[in-house]
């Protein structure tokens, strides 16, 4: 008796770890524009999946829909079984850096803190905070920078500090909105590298995109959206010559050099 | 001057009833002006102060003292400018352009039509030295209303200044905090209106938060010193105001303009110097 409640605890945990986030025909509209069309996949817990497309081709309206900032004209998301409205704990976000008002001279840590700023954080002298703070910051190796003034970090360590504020919220679900514009080369390797041991801790992150080179090394999974899911899958499979002309028109040429597996190489060596 | 010159004013009850209120005002509004500075939101506070006119008109015909009436036409007309702002499709500017001319258009119709003995000038510059002990008790119930939300609600004020879009991810009530945020800076304009007046209560709300932002390097600084400023030039600015028989609005404005100076001048010299002296070390 006691094996089959176990056996059944685990086929339900699979399901669960399966279903972490399921879109299910998600359609999102502006006015008389359809931003998402029949949006369906299925990521399991501890993936990470690039989201990659054209401007314009709906990855931000597509985290938009999966935090409960725009209604679903149809379709239906489900996070961890919840609806996106009640799910907003489970989700740590990463924003465009082009949504922040960078006037504000605030601190690391304060920035951190946000994480754990709910609508029961009434208190603006609390410290209980300070040990999850420092712990994040260590997490993403700017421990050292805690009293910095975000306006003077460059754009990798900037995002280094979003994530983590998702990391000092709890969050099971990391969205990255454009996470490497602005960021050098160098840098994208360092925070590929953090975001990486984020992955091992049993994250699951999305990552919005529009480096597509090298996009099987760095993925597990990759969701191409042009308004609709032009393709959804492992990452060393989905970026067919269809699916890049699907998304990209005329200017997939651009990406000619990319093949599954090429490594962005002509001679695929 | 000695410092029985300084103590002088103390002397007199009304004096230091308008103390009690220009350093009430020189805490509340720089420490407000943090955040509209930030927020770019200057314009918006302009217009709140203009459009308690037509309120104030209407309740000097009915008899009422400004205090009293301003408590209520401040979380109006913070209401209506969020509910237009949010609303508008003429543009933000646009439609505090409209709100701001119009409301202050009507005051001054509305005076004219009921033929109410106010004398704009005190109204427009403020008139400090007519705060009665009522009045003092009216601002002080306004200080301790503003100051409590504005501490309380800090850390989320904060986050959603800053970044809007993830404090409504984080499942923040930004429409709540946006109206809260509105309806305090809006009583503490009009708690200050009688210090400062509709016209100038602008310069106490931003000009002692530029001048810190100029010289600190985290929010958090950026406040105190502002506070410290704004209570600075209130204080002398109300003395100046006695001693010279000049209008205490303009009198703290000025010693706010000339703290900026102080503090650009800061920021341009003295900086540099430590600088300097660092790179040599």
């Amino acid at each position: 008796m006691t094996m089959m409640i176990m056996m059944t605890m685990k086929a339900k945990n699979k399901i669960q770890k399966e279903n972490f986030i399921i879109s299910d025909g998600c359609c999102v509209q502006y006015g008389d524009t359809l931003a998402l069309d029949n949006v369906t996949f299925k990521v399991s817990e501890g993936k990470m999946v690039a989201v990659v497309g054209p401007n314009g081709g709906g990855k931000s309206t597509l985290f938009n829909a999966m935090t409960g900032l725009v209604p679903l004209a149809n379709g239906s998301i489900k996070i961890k079984g919840l609806d996106p409205d009640k799910a907003k704990n489970l989700i740590g976000y990463v924003p465009q850096k082009n949504l922040i008002n960078w006037n504000f001279p605030v601190s690391v840590r304060q920035v951190v803190e946000m994480g754990l700023t709910n609508n029961n954080s009434l208190n603006p002298f609390s410290k209980k905070n300070n040990k999850i703070v420092m712990d994040s910051l260590s997490q993403v190796g700017l421990l050292d920078k805690i009293d910095d003034n975000v306006n003077k970090l460059s754009g990798g360590q900037l995002q280094r500090v979003f994530i983590a504020r998702t990391l000092s919220q709890g969050a099971d679900i990391l969205l990255l909105d454009e996470a490497f514009s602005a960021v050098d080369v160098g840098a994208q390797e360092d925070l590929m590298e953090i975001i990486n041991n984020i992955k091992l801790d049993g994250k699951t992150i999305l990552i919005a995109t529009h480096d597509i080179n090298n996009i099987e090394e760095k993925f597990d999974e990759v969701l191409c959206l042009n308004r609709h899911c032009c393709a959804y899958g492992d990452a060393s499979e989905v970026l067919t010559k269809e699916v890049m002309e699907e998304m990209y028109g005329s200017h997939n040429q651009m990406f000619k050099n990319h093949t599954p597996g090429n490594h962005g190489n002509n001679n695929g060596n | 001057m000695g410092i029985e010159n300084l103590l002088e004013p103390f002397k007199y009850d009304f004096m230091i009833r308008s103390l009690i209120t220009a350093a009430l005002s020189g805490i509340m509004l720089p420490a407000l002006g943090s955040f509209t500075i930030n927020r770019n939101m200057g314009f918006m506070a302009d217009a709140m102060a203009h459009a308690t006119l037509p309120i104030i008109a209407v309740g000097v015909f009915l008899g009422f003292s400004i205090s009293v009436l301003g408590v209520p036409a401040a979380i109006l007309i913070a209401l209506l400018l969020g509910f237009i702002i949010k609303n508008t499709e003429v543009g933000e500017d646009t439609a505090i352009g409209i709100i701001f001319s119009s409301f202050f258009a009507l005051g001054f119709i509305l005076i004219s039509i009921f033929n109410v003995s106010i004398n704009l000038e005190d109204l427009l510059f403020g008139q400090i030295l007519a705060v009665s002990t009522f009045d003092v008790f009216i601002v002080f119930g306004l200080f301790i209303v503003v100051m409590s939300i504005f501490l309380i609600f800090f850390k989320q004020f904060l986050f959603y200044s800053f970044d809007p879009i993830g404090a409504k991810v984080r499942g923040l009530n930004v429409s709540f905090l946006n109206y809260l945020f509105l309806i305090i800076l809006s009583l503490a304009i009009i708690g200050s209106l009688q210090t400062v007046g509709i016209i100038l209560v602008l310069s106490m709300l931003i000009i002692p938060s530029a001048a810190a932002k100029l010289i600190t390097k985290t929010f958090v600084n950026s406040i105190i010193f502002s506070v410290a400023f704004g209570v600075v030039a209130s204080i002398s600015g109300l003395y100046l105001s006695y001693f010279f028989n000049l209008p205490s609005g303009p009198s703290m404005s000025i010693v706010a303009t000339l703290l900026f100076v102080l503090a650009f001048l800061i920021s341009k010299l003295v900086n540099p110097i430590f600088t300097y002296l660092n790179s040599e070390i």
